[in-house]
């Protein structure tokens, strides 16, 4: 068991998100930094899918009732087990009893928290996120409270027997408050005009408070218009996570992974899915740039991502077999850079 | 047989619009639709079959799939005929109209130069049919509105509407399943729960369902 002592802002229970539903209108829903989600889940041993903690803004302290392996990546949260500092990206052991503080993270705005095992709610519609707005799945549909008891899963033979271990995060954010997307114009790119276009492309847009695990409500310089005005909205079409869609003040906004499934608003891009983990660690407030790129780019940096992970897969599954041994130091006991 | 429009959508799916009006469906359009999101299902290389208001989108694995070679295949699902025969049931939803249940009903009666109890009677009129689910857990988008009350959606959608909000957005009219944002125009409120993740299937309202609205309450 968990025992949550402070559930933070936005604690909510989250796996890579719900199949095949969306022809009932659900959302596909999951860790809005699958990345950094499914990192967590491989360092302690769990299937890529597992259901692992969605920590939002830091701030979360909880207390382990029994012995454990816990990975945590993602925003890096000053995390301390007991008051020894445990770094990001790393996974380490957790004796019983064992008490973990999350701060507020510096840059990024998401943390994941895998345990060895997962984390054990019934699995709802195929999946074990949670569906905030819809209130099921995940812990009882809901975000996490102060007090609650989260069940644990049965840790594998190896987990149990692992040490600390770190590994390289993907490519993180030279500007913390500036992330850098790349996206590829939407069905109705065509519909805006040239001056929108520009503006799409070269302005500073800001994330709005207003803007949730649904989506990011945007700010810019001037609203996007399209050449002509209609009379109604496009008819309903089905719309995906990184889906930019212009309602008709001209702020745009991006869909995420509990995005409606259909949607009426004119596209003018979609975010690629290789990019949607940067948008996950967005913060509040923060800024985002559109680049545009094309297919084959979004399909090469998907491969590269594919790269990264099956990179960590083979380091771990070596280390576990004794051919790359790194030096036996535990993560709980390395200073803080 | 009406055009097909296919476009890419990102990188890892793709929208087929049916017809030659981005503004107006047509129920034969939509049956092929459901025909071909019936046998996109099956596909391998396809992740999901999202079927809209006479479009179609199918979620793929950008890595494992040839966008040309899929777009063929829809164009190719696009010529078989679909089954003849009607599919679905008849379904009764009462609503209570206007008041604090529907507080846009005074502004689409406005925007359609009627009094609202005619909004209300052209609402309850038609028997409409389930196009599809979509946008929220178990909301069915319906066609059949009278277009005479038709009505833009709001300038900027609402942060919460309740569930069992009855509304109409453009063309369109629906019942919000689940308490949520939204942008429709609401009209009434109905009482009926219309999505149980529990349930086999979760929704009650499926493509092909023939639906009636009826007055519980009128409130103007």
């Amino acid at each position: 068991m968990i025992d949550i002592q402070r559930a933070g802002l936005l604690t909510t229970v989250q796996d890579l998100g719900r199949p095949r539903q969306r022809e009932f209108g659900v959302a596909s829903g999951g860790a809005l930094d699958p990345l950094a989600c499914a990192v967590a889940n491989r360092l302690v041993g769990n299937d890529l899918n597992a259901a692992a903690l969605e920590i939002t803004m830091g701030t979360c302290v909880m207390r382990f009732t029994s012995a454990t392996l816990v990975a945590l990546t993602g925003a890096d949260c000053h995390a301390d087990l007991d008051g020894t500092p445990v770094w990001s990206w790393w996974r380490f052991p957790v004796a019983r009893g064992q008490t973990l503080t999350l701060r507020p993270s510096r840059f990024g705005m998401r943390t994941y928290l895998a345990v060895a095992g997962g984390i054990d709610v019934p699995e709802t519609l195929g999946s074990r996120s949670t569906d905030l707005s819809a209130a099921f799945g995940g812990f009882e549909g809901r975000a996490l409270r102060d007090a609650d008891r989260v069940a644990i899963g049965h840790p594998s033979a190896a987990a149990r027997n692992a040490e600390a271990l770190g590994v390289r995060p993907p490519l993180w954010l030279s500007d913390p408050l500036a992330h850098r997307v790349r996206v590829l114009p939407g069905p109705e790119y065509d519909d805006f005009t040239a001056a929108t276009h520009k503006s799409f492309w070269e302005n500073p847009w800001q994330v709005t408070p207003n803007s949730n695990r649904m989506g990011y409500r945007l700010s810019g310089p001037e609203p996007l218009t399209r050449k002509k005005n209609r009379l109604h909205d496009l008819l309903s079409h089905g719309v995906l996570p990184g889906v930019i869609q212009v309602p008709p003040s001209g702020q745009p906004i991006i869909l995420l992974a509990d995005a409606q499934t259909t949607g009426g608003y004119p596209k003018i891009g979609v975010v690629i899915s290789a990019d949607l983990w940067r948008l996950g660690q967005a913060r509040l407030g923060s800024t985002l740039y559109f680049s545009e790129c094309t297919p084959a780019e979004a399909r090469e940096a998907l491969r590269e991502q594919l790269r990264y992970l099956d990179q960590i897969e083979r380091a771990l599954a070596w280390h576990d077999r004794g051919i790359l041994h790194s030096p036996k130091i535990p993560a709980v006991t390395r200073q803080r850079a | 047989m009406t055009t097909l429009k296919i476009l890419p959508l990102g990188d890892s799916a793709l929208v087929c619009e049916a017809g030659t009006s981005s503004t107006s469906a047509t129920l034969a359009t939509q049956r092929r639709v459901w025909h071909v999101a019936a046998l996109a299902r099956d596909w391998p290389d396809v992740r999901e079959v999202v079927p809209g208001m006479n479009n179609l989108t199918l979620l793929f694995d950008p890595l494992a799939t040839d966008i040309e070679v899929l777009g063929a295949r829809l164009r190719d699902a696009w010529q078989t005929q679909p089954a003849a025969g009607e599919i679905g049931r008849d379904i009764e939803i009462p609503v209570h109209y206007g008041g604090k249940h529907g507080p846009d009903l005074a502004d689409v009666a406005k925007h359609a130069h009627l009094q609202p109890k005619t909004v209300v009677q052209r609402h309850t009129a038609p028997e409409y049919i389930v196009y599809f689910l979509g946008f929220q857990p178990g909301f069915a988008y319906l066609g059949g509105l009278d277009d005479s009350i038709a009505a833009p959606r709001r300038a900027e959608p609402r942060l919460s509407v309740p569930a069992g909000s009855v509304g109409i957005g453009g063309n369109q009219t629906g019942i919000y399943p689940l308490n949520s944002p939204g942008g429709w125009q609401i009209i009434g409120h109905a009482t009926s729960a219309l999505f149980d993740p529990a349930a086999n299937p979760p929704a009650l309202l499926a493509p092909g369902d023939r639906v009636r609205f009826t007055i519980a309450s009128l409130d103007l």
